[in-house]
């Protein structure tokens, strides 16, 4: 699973980062039927995390009601220069991970 | 009595086997959000049934929450939504999630998003699956309990969900 993470690489403590993450998905609702007449089982990332600095900052658990190559954009308050990273996991347990390190000033 | 010798606790362990496989197959497969406890599971997938699983008997009000749809999304695949959350996002006062609940998906509960302090803003973009012209509602429970509300009504042309979708 491919995905985009755009976070500012430079931010002053306190400051607001902005995390923006887009993942390749199809976010399959289980409503779906193939040429055949089969039905495409679900299969969704139902959790999202994102870590900063080792500690979770933000959760999602999601489901079908999230868009196919789900977006998100949240914030997190910068403490210190660290790794953003964001992992995922799908219904058929298949996972990614994404981050992008931000260097915090002041 | 039941005394315990090593038949016994074959028998036992047997019978706990067989009880397994009688577990309907659904029951093993659910969905992500499984009810809370005490939630009657047949309401789940309903909305009044998803909110019931958030608020948990608690009310809630309208006001400090705003949710951000288009009036009209010419299709229901992906439609742009923000919800903010009026709160100083300090260490006292802050929003602890965000639940969004469809009123025609057939799954109505959307999506939960978790946030805390370390946020620093209660505000989240995303892009939704709406099946059809509806109202959507925004929850949000503040670290004190409360719950807060916003609802915005959309018209989809296109609906997502179904058979093409």
């Amino acid at each position: 699973m491919t995905a985009r993470i755009q976070v500012p690489r430079e931010a002053r403590r306190g400051d607001l980062i902005e995390v923006r993450i887009i993942i390749q998905h199809p976010m399959e609702t289980g409503f779906r039927y193939d040429s055949l007449g089969r039905q495409t089982p679900r299969n969704v990332i139902h959790r999202f995390e994102c870590r900063y600095g080792g500690l979770e900052v933000f959760r999602a658990a999601m489901g079908a009601g999230i868009a196919a190559n789900p977006y998100l954009r949240f914030f997190v308050r910068a403490r210190e220069s660290g790794d953003i990273e964001c992992r995922w996991v799908d219904q058929e347990d298949a996972s990614g991970t994404v981050s992008a390190r931000v260097t915090v000033n002041g | 009595m039941v005394r315990l010798t090593a038949r016994g606790t074959r028998r036992r362990l047997l019978a706990a086997l067989v009880a397994l496989l009688a577990l309907p197959r659904r029951a093993l497969a659910q969905p992500v959000m499984n009810p809370a406890p005490g939630i009657d599971a047949r309401t789940i997938n309903t909305p009044q049934g998803a909110l019931q699983s958030i608020l948990k008997g608690a009310a809630m009000r309208r006001g400090r929450v705003r949710l951000e749809l288009p009036p009209v999304a010419d299709d229901g695949h992906s439609v742009p939504m923000i919800v903010r959350v009026d709160s100083p996002m300090s260490d006292v006062d802050y929003v602890r999630r965000i639940d969004l609940v469809s009123e025609k998906n057939p799954v109505p509960h959307m999506a939960t998003f978790f946030l805390g302090p370390q946020t620093g803003r209660a505000e989240i973009e995303s892009r939704v699956r709406l099946n059809g012209t509806q109202r959507v509602t925004a929850i949000a429970q503040l670290s004190d309990g409360s719950f807060w509300f916003d609802a915005a009504d959309i018209a989809v042309d296109e609906s997502a969900c179904l058979d093409g979708g």
